[in-house]
């Protein structure tokens, strides 16, 4: 069986959809037919791929207009009587064809507070922590960086508030730091003041195509959210920020 | 000098994987300027990969672990012929290396009273993997990437290395370029730290990605060092081997540790038909002992499928050859079985290996809560590496280091599951601290009219496939190169195949210097791919000369027309270099000795 495959090849100055007709095997996903389609028809087709097994979130892309791994997405999930259609991440610039320029996200996390542990626990300078008190963070941990959920955010996307909004990814990354056991930073003012949580208006698009099915929302940017009503709205909330500031002294 | 955007650094590191992180911050903690330069993007390197585990004897699960048994493991697994320092090295250090982890962020599932739990893993005697459920790899480099960026370390993400740079003997620095626009930089630097992981692309069947083209071996190769143990390779018993374009994609070793078993297609354990003799008293010699072990039971005996991943490769490939393989041409790899002997089994499953259900489940159409896996064996990791000093990781070149895959010595014949990642530790560490040392001792090397010469004739190299009009592609000559390895240069070897693949991987060499691209500078694949033939068929070559001259089966290597071990071959390593007219020479090189405190650690462990 052959399947015709519209993908976008271009560069930040332009480009279009080309068709490419490729051979369909059992059990293929979108990655392997790009891949067949370099090796055969365009070996300068750019796009970003590693484990192929869902691990690394390299090769994000919109497969018929959603949001996707590429290494991850079935053929046959897919209509095949109809052209598949790939493009580049559209919260991003394009540098070529399926690749964009990614590295506003390296920046926006480098200016969040890292972490920074209590005082170890016992002698030998090592922590106890039950397992229940950090499943949480385990689940915000799995995060693989593919920056779907950036690309989806209608804030970035749409509105391009990449300067005022860091995204869900980021807030997912405050919210493992914030709610790690150990850690004892506040980031409660910099989440209202500069990383823009109040723009997000939890539609959940991003809980929707997590490819690690992490409940950014509702686990992750609604307890922030609270967070930040409770540090700067909540006058029981100051008294207990000062008092956990000096327990931490 | 050449008109090429160029940038000072007192350390360079080459590859930001585990081993280069570890290695750039330990570097950058010495206060000297580093520069890390990755092929893909940050945090995307194969550690991310890595499933089962940390080996490091922390003895949180079991207090009969410490750093001795942890030695004799490492020694027995590789067939006594690692680099003996290395081994005591990494045994010592690991436990602080994960504890440092940490410290700087890492969640690590816990034990009952807090601490960080640790699993059962093949080869090794006490539950010792500190781990985060199969997807310890991502927690260890996301760590050390959220930990390393707010060091003042310059990265270079999406750049690739072409060669090194040197004056006299010493490394100054290297020259290579950026993906994006294709540009060519010259990176000056006192001390180089080489962490380019593996060469799994040399083979058909692989868990590596595009990027393990053994970057790092051949420009240490090229720039003087010695290559050591390069015939072991190892093929990871369980890759997934359904459907076809999923093949070779790993299936974690921590299967086997929470209790999966290996069956053949009429459902014989066949892990228990062959126990090597310096495994037998180790090993369980029944079902339940087996089931025990994996349970916690301090009494009873590993199961049989937690043999070292030579040994279990090599019983995988006897079923499938003798007609009892599975339909797809694997055998199969049961946990669903454990629902017999645990009552929320479906939801263990799902907690302890996540990963791999979701893998099986949305690659396969399987459900490992309910059905058998499809594995075989899959290239996987190699032994071989650059010949380094093993307190200091530095090779025989001056100012150049190398730590993690591409260097070697730790792991010997066979390296036991859980080692890589505490190897990229303790040595990335230890790298990283040495190559400051050395940037501290040194002034920045001399960029005159030879390094000059060396860049431009790189240049021309780099750029001669746009100026081919052959229609021989890049990707063709890869995966015919691919093929050639692992039906002649596979789990099974001998003479006779071994010098059919030399010839044509001459023939190959000939293939890659015509090779055309087609296209611009810019973010171009095929350009890109032609580029990596070169280390490729250097590192095959390095693999297949080694092997032929290892006239015996040792660990990772199986040789059928030497199917014995040879006492001769074990107080050997056999080195790769560079002659002077460019050719491959290949000698044997006697084992340092061991002084006698190790040699009684082994002893008592027997």
């Amino acid at each position: 069986m052959k399947a015709v495959f519209k993908i976008w090849r271009g560069d930040a100055k332009g480009g279009e959809f080309r068709d490419y007709t490729t051979e369909v095997a059992e059990g293929m996903v979108v990655l392997d037919a790009i891949h067949d389609i370099q090796r055969t028809q365009a070996p300068d087709l750019a796009c970003r791929w590693n484990c192929k097994a869902g691990k690394c979130g390299s090769c994000s892309a919109e497969v018929n207009g959603m949001p996707k791994l590429m290494c991850m997405t079935r053929l046959s999930e897919l209509p095949l009587e109809k052209p598949v259609t790939v493009e580049p991440m559209k919260a991003f610039p394009v540098l070529k064809d399926l690749v964009t320029d990614v590295s506003w996200n390296f920046r926006v996390k480098k200016k969040i507070k890292p972490f920074k542990p209590r005082h170890p626990d016992a002698p030998d300078g090592t922590w106890r922590m039950q397992q229940e008190d950090i499943d949480r963070v385990q689940e915000f941990r799995k995060c693989i960086e593919c920056f779907l959920c950036q690309d989806v955010c209608h804030v970035l996307r749409d509105h391009q508030m990449h300067e005022r909004f860091i995204g869900p990814r980021f807030l997912i990354h405050v919210a493992a730091l914030e709610m790690h056991p150990l850690d004892t930073e506040d980031r409660t003012e910099e989440l209202r003041n500069k990383q823009g949580i109040g723009y997000c208006n939890i539609t959940k698009c991003c809980t929707n195509v997590c490819p690690e099915s992490i409940q950014i929302t509702d686990n992750g940017i609604i307890p922030l959210k609270e967070r930040v009503v409770d540090d700067f709205y909540d006058p029981f909330g100051w008294v207990w920020k000062g008092f956990k500031k000096l327990l931490n002294r | 000098m050449p008109d090429y955007e160029t940038f000072e650094h007192d350390v360079l590191v080459i590859g930001a994987g585990g081993a280069g992180l570890r290695a750039a911050i330990e570097a950058s903690a010495a206060a000297v300027r580093v520069g890390l330069v990755c092929k893909s993007l940050l945090g995307k390197a194969h550690t991310v990969m890595a499933e089962g585990g940390i080996a490091a004897a922390l003895a949180n699960v079991d207090e009969r672990d410490n750093w001795k048994v942890h030695f004799a493991d490492t020694m027995r697994g590789g067939q006594y012929v690692n680099q003996w320092r290395m081994a005591e090295l990494h045994a010592k250090e690991a436990p602080d290396r994960v504890r440092e982890l940490e410290a700087w962020g890492a969640v690590f599932d816990r034990t009952k009273d807090g601490r960080i739990l640790q699993r059962h893993f093949g080869g090794h005697k006490y539950p010792r993997l500190a781990h985060v459920g199969d997807r310890t790899g991502l927690e260890m480099i996301r760590t050390l990437q959220d930990h390393g960026v707010h060091r003042g370390i310059d990265v270079y993400m999406e750049h690739t290395i072409l060669s090194l740079l040197k004056d006299g003997d010493r490394v100054v620095g290297a020259f290579g370029y950026e993906r994006e626009r294709g540009r060519f930089k010259i990176f000056r630097a006192k001390a180089v730290v080489l962490a380019t992981g593996g060469i799994g692309r040399a083979y058909k069947i692989t868990s590596n990605s595009w990027e393990y083209t053994g970057d790092g071996h051949t420009l240490a190769y090229d720039a003087g060092a010695d290559l050591i143990d390069m015939e072991f390779v190892q093929f990871h018993p369980t890759g997934m081997v359904w459907p076809p374009s999923v093949m070779g994609i790993l299936v974690t070793e921590g299967v086997r540790g929470e209790g999966g078993i290996l069956k053949n297609k009429e459902g014989r354990r066949f892990m228990f038909d062959a126990i090597p003799e310096n495994y037998r008293t180790q090993t369980a010699d029944n079902e339940e002992e087996g089931w025990r072990y994996c349970q916690g039971a301090k009494d009873a005996r590993r199961p049989p499928e937690l043999l070292t991943r030579d040994h279990v490769s090599r019983c995988i490939v006897r079923e499938i050859k003798e007609g009892r393989g599975s339909p797809h041409g694997g055998v199969y790899l049961d946990i669903s079985w454990i629902k017999q002997k645990l009552p929320n089994a479906a939801e263990h499953i799902k907690r302890k290996l996540p990963s791999m259900y979701h893998q099986f489940k949305q690659l396969a159409d399987i459900d490992i809560t309910e059905q058998p896996m499809e594995v075989g064996p899959t290239t996987h990791y190699i032994m071989g590496g650059v010949h380094v000093d093993p307190d200091t990781q530095m090779s025989r070149v001056p100012g150049l280091f190398a730590a993690g895959e591409c260097a070697a010595g730790i792991n010997g014949a066979n390296r036991l599951g859980g080692n890589s990642l505490s190897d990229l530790l303790v040595f990335g560490k230890r790298a990283g601290e040495f190559a400051a040392k050395f940037a501290k001792e040194n002034s920045l090397g001399k960029i005159g009219p030879p390094q000059a010469e060396q860049i431009e004739s790189a240049a021309r190299e780099a750029l001669a496939p746009f100026e081919r009009s052959s229609s021989e592609s890049p990707y063709q000559v890869q995966k015919d190169l691919q093929d050639t390895m692992q039906d002649l240069v596979g789990i099974v070897r001998n003479e006779s195949e071994m010098r059919e693949a030399l010839g044509k991987i001459d023939d190959f060499k000939r293939r890659a210097e015509n090779a055309a691209a087609s296209g611009n500078r810019e973010y171009n694949p095929g350009w890109h791919t032609a580029l990596d033939l070169k280390n490729l068929l250097a590192v095959s070559e390095a693999i297949t000369r080694a092997a032929l001259e290892r006239k015996e089966s040792r660990g990772a290597q199986f040789r059928d027309d030497y199917p014995d071990k040879d006492e001769q071959f074990a107080k050997v390593n056999t080195m790769i270099s560079k002659t002077e007219d460019g050719s491959m020479q290949i000698r044997l090189e006697p084992l340092p000795e061991m002084p006698d405190y190790l040699k009684q650690i082994i002893e008592e462990m027997k």
